[in-house]
């Protein structure tokens, strides 16, 4: 089950966060940094997937952005992985140029949309 | 009052902020404008407001006020109003909120709205956040939806249904009728939607799950038309036609098989169709693959497709891609214990991984390799996994050194291997060695009698070189303690012996009393060591000196270690040369106490100290005196059972307590239950009684038991009622064990059994981690 869906820059400054769980509001800044901060200092040759507290987490990078799922343990981490690089196309699609952060934060509500249909996979 | 910004222009200067103070400000003016705004009333502008409010509200900042507002917008007539009111219901309420309730009238209403647009948007919302008198409520409307024939809105009130169950899952058997021709739908939403739904009412109810068990051969079907199907635009990822929705009937087809032979069967052949057919250049590919071999796994498949889906994890072994080695290695550390010999056949792939430079990769590759070693293989997978611990990061060391020391113990091929072995683990990985393995360490070069010249050699030799990781230096100063003897004769068959002279071995015990890096623990065994060897060796004098100079140190245990050999050697000089064979005794005696590396030496120094209130001659009263007066940092072992009982009689008497018995070991027809009692007046003590049962044909002589606790514990073995376990449970062996528990930590044990049975002789090692809450509490 996804419980989270993450798109973080560089500068970990989030420009997209989606949770399917409710999380407080206090505590989803200190995750998003703790979860962000995990990522970022991981390597280009080390695995895609790593385990974090009681789940998994699967994060992609595209340029700038890195995109984090976070995933309970019974996901098949390689199926969300090919489902965050669909996403990716998808938005490429929709806004053409995926990696230019402007678009995603103007149609951002668009965005949110295609979030919902991650519920799919929920 | 000027028009709002759009949310474009909100984001754009939110942008050009180049600090978070201005970002606090700039939204601070913001949420000041849109709150003025709310209260004028403005229904033009307040879905615009509410935009801008849930982009704030993303970037971690509270959004509350705008709760009510979202209501708002979800009963306005327009479109474009209610798909921001529902957005901001999805993102700022939940069931906490009591806010959310009033919003079950509007979704009603829109479930039977003529839009489907308008519907879906009503769905999903409920879907996403209702609670469960939400759920409760609108269960009949989200029902009387799943039999609509329009795709679009058939697979959003699926997603709903599931979500209704999550909530309230008494309602399941309400949609159950309506599950039933969900399957034969064509539209790939629907039918991915609609298997979630199954799953997740298979995995919720055991009922569900035999009644669902006749639509595995419709499942295979599905899975086959898309194997078999060309290409579809629609749905193809990478060429291969929706790899999501196989992955998620694979998924179900697990479930589904689990311990059913019938549906199993059904399902072998899609299964060796689905992976051999898949193409796996890709990573889509390997995604379908792993989830056939889960499946496979899972399902009481038929041993040739077992083999290949191990074969199949093996092929992933080797792939260059990070991720899928990891997740085979994940995948054959499940299945290792089922499949040993399959997977023994890819050893050498993951010794491999070992080296791999991903952190993740290498931790499963190291458990992997523990799992895999057994008597065959032992001298090349430890010298993989010595090389390995020199290499590691610091995070292994510890648990590749206990996995080391483990699979040493129980497949050391000679005992002058193990003793290599172990050298060679405490010389690089010595200080994130565990405390308890070196009193184990101890005990096992005492019973390698032949090996006693060549370990004291190669410890002496490791001392000199370095002597900073204290397991070793500990085990080291305790061997030349021991054997000095044998070290300064220069007798050795396995090596070349070397020269050394007894001021050598003093200078090097001196050497470790005195050096920062020595601990105190260590200190204690050197000072144990030297005083040893004073009837080993012939320069007295030296060791003399040395001792009374510690009986001033300022730590208080060395302090009273010195004063206690001093007096030995004032007053009881003649003695002296008893104990040099007592001390031998004690530790081999049978009744031996493992307590924390530290209190082992000192329990036998003080039992010497009582000797000269005794007769030297009589061993067994050296023990089992009445005039010990128990210190309960100083336990003292216990030989004869009168003698024990005396003392029991000292410490008050026991209480029954009301603690369930447990049975720690059961194996090969040897069981062990431990009964538990509290102490009185002290309540920190435990008192276990273990009874040990035989239920094979033979008997099981020299039965010894042994434990050992960690350090925050202190444990007291008394003498077992007798060393024979008696065949076909026709008796059984008692022993009394007290454990001093003062901080209250949960219990742990290692328990240690030797016996002969059958003319050969056993030994074995197990963990006991099942003590009941009350025995330590």
């Amino acid at each position: 089950m996804i419980k989270f869906v993450l798109m973080v820059n560089r500068q970990g400054q989030t420009r997209l966060s989606r949770y399917y769980h409710p999380v407080e509001l206090s505590r989803r800044a200190a995750l998003e940094a703790d979860v962000v901060r995990c990522c970022l200092s991981r390597k280009k040759d080390q695995c895609s997937f790593v385990e974090y507290k009681d789940f998994k987490l699967v994060y992609r990078q595209y340029a700038a952005l890195y995109i984090v799922v976070g995933i309970t343990d019974s996901e098949n981490e390689l199926s969300i992985y090919e489902l965050v690089h669909n996403f990716v196309e998808v938005l490429d699609k929709y806004f053409s140029r995926v990696v230019s952060l402007n678009r995603v934060k103007n149609s951002w509500i668009q965005c949110q949309g295609v979030c919902r249909s991650l519920k799919h996979l929920k | 009052m000027p028009a709002p910004i759009r949310l474009r222009e909100l984001i754009r200067t939110i942008r050009t902020a180049r600090t978070q103070a201005e970002e606090r400000e700039m939204i601070q003016k913001e949420c000041a404008a849109i709150r003025s705004s709310f209260r004028e009333e403005d229904n033009t502008y307040r879905c615009r407001n509410v935009a801008k409010l849930l982009y704030m509200h993303m970037l971690g900042y509270p959004a509350h006020f705008g709760q009510l507002e979202c209501l708002k917008l979800i009963a306005s007539q327009k479109f474009t109003d209610k798909r921001i009111g529902y957005l901001g219901a999805m993102l700022l309420l939940d069931e906490r909120q009591d806010v959310h309730l009033l919003m079950t009238n509007c979704i009603k209403n829109d479930l039977n709205h003529s839009t489907q647009y308008v519907q879906g948007l009503a769905l999903c919302t409920l879907g996403c956040m209702g609670s469960s008198e939400m759920c409760r409520d609108l269960a009949g409307e989200v029902e009387k939806l799943l039999k609509t024939s329009n795709s679009y809105l058939r697979k959003k009130v699926t997603l709903c249904a599931v979500h209704v169950i999550r909530k309230v899952p008494e309602l399941m058997e309400m949609f159950l009728p309506a599950t039933k021709n969900l399957l034969s739908e064509k539209n790939h939403g629907v039918l991915h939607t609609s298997v979630v739904l199954l799953t997740e009412m298979c995995e919720r109810s055991p009922d569900m799950l035999a009644h669902f068990r006749k639509l595995v051969p419709q499942l295979v079907r599905i899975l086959k038309n898309l194997i078999m199907s060309g290409y579809s635009p629609e749905h193809d990822v990478s060429g291969i036609s929706d790899p999501f929705l196989q992955v998620r009937i694979l998924r179900l087809l697990r479930i589904l098989g689990k311990g059913d032979d019938d549906s199993s069967e059904a399902m072998n052949d899609i299964l060796a169709q689905v992976a051999t057919n898949t193409e796996t250049s890709k990573n889509v590919g390997n995604a379908i693959l792993y989830e056939t071999v889960l499946t496979i796994m899972d399902i009481k498949s038929e041993s040739g497709l077992r083999v290949l889906a191990i074969n199949i994890l093996g092929r992933f072994l080797l792939n260059n891609d990070k991720n899928i080695r990891y997740v085979a290695l994940t995948s054959l550390l499940k299945t290792v214990q089922t499949d040993h010999n399959a997977v023994q056949r890819h050893r050498s792939t993951i010794v491999d991984c070992l080296k791999d430079l991903d952190v993740s990769i290498k931790r499963r590759a190291m458990e992997l390799s523990f799992a895999l070693v057994n008597g065959n293989n032992i001298r090349g997978m430890m010298k993989e996994l010595l090389y390995f611990l020199d290499s590691c990061d610091p995070e292994f060391k510890a648990d590749c050194a206990s996995g080391v020391f483990l699979a040493a113990e129980k497949y050391a091929p000679s005992k002058r291997w193990h003793i290599d072995t172990i050298m060679r683990v405490l010389t690089t990985a010595g200080s994130y060695v565990r405390d308890d393995s070196v009193p184990n360490l101890i005990q096992l070069i005492t019973n390698s009698v032949e090996m006693h010249a060549y370990t004291v050699q190669r410890l002496y030799k490791a001392l000199l070189d370095d002597i900073s990781q204290q397991p070793l230096v500990q085990v080291a100063s305790w061997c030349i303690g021991e054997y000095g003897d044998l070290l300064v004769s220069g007798q050795c068959e396995e090596e070349e012996p070397i020269q050394v002279t007894e001021d050598e071995v003093l200078d090097v015990l001196e050497g470790l009393l005195v050096s920062n890096l020595s601990t105190p623990v260590t200190r204690g065994y050197a000072l144990t060591a030297i005083m040893k060897l004073s009837t080993r060796f012939t320069s007295v004098n030296r060791i003399k000196k040395v001792v009374s100079i510690y009986g001033s140190s300022i730590d208080v245990e060395l302090q009273q270690r010195a004063v206690e050999y001093n007096a030995l050697f004032k007053k009881y000089d003649h003695m002296r040369n008893g104990f040099h064979l007592s001390l031998l005794m004690i530790i081999n005696f049978r009744f031996f106490v493992v307590l924390s590396s530290f209190k082992m030496v000192q329990v036998c120094l003080s039992c010497l100290c009582v000797v000269p209130i005794l007769q030297a001659n009589d061993l067994l009263d050296l023990l089992g005196g009445n005039d010990v007066v128990p210190v309960i940092q100083n336990t003292v072992s216990t030989k004869p059972a009168s003698a024990g009982g005396e003392l029991l009689d000292l410490l008050g008497d026991l209480s029954l307590s009301g603690i369930p018995p447990m049975t720690a070991y059961n194996k090969n027809g040897l069981k062990i239950d431990f009964t538990f009692e509290r102490a009185n007046p002290n309540p920190n003590i435990a008192v276990i009684t273990i009874h040990a049962s035989n239920s094979t044909e033979a008997d099981m002589t020299d039965f010894v038991f042994q434990a050992a606790v960690p350090k925050t514990f202190q444990l007291q073995l008394l003498s077992p009622s007798s060393n024979v376990v008696p065949a076909l449970n026709q008796g059984t062996v008692t022993q009394v064990i007290r454990v001093l528990n003062p901080q209250k930590q949960q219990l742990r044990m290692r328990i240690k059994l030797t016996y002969t049975h059958k003319g050969s002789a056993v030994q074995d090692l197990a963990e006991v981690n099942n003590f009941p809450p009350q025995s330590w509490q």
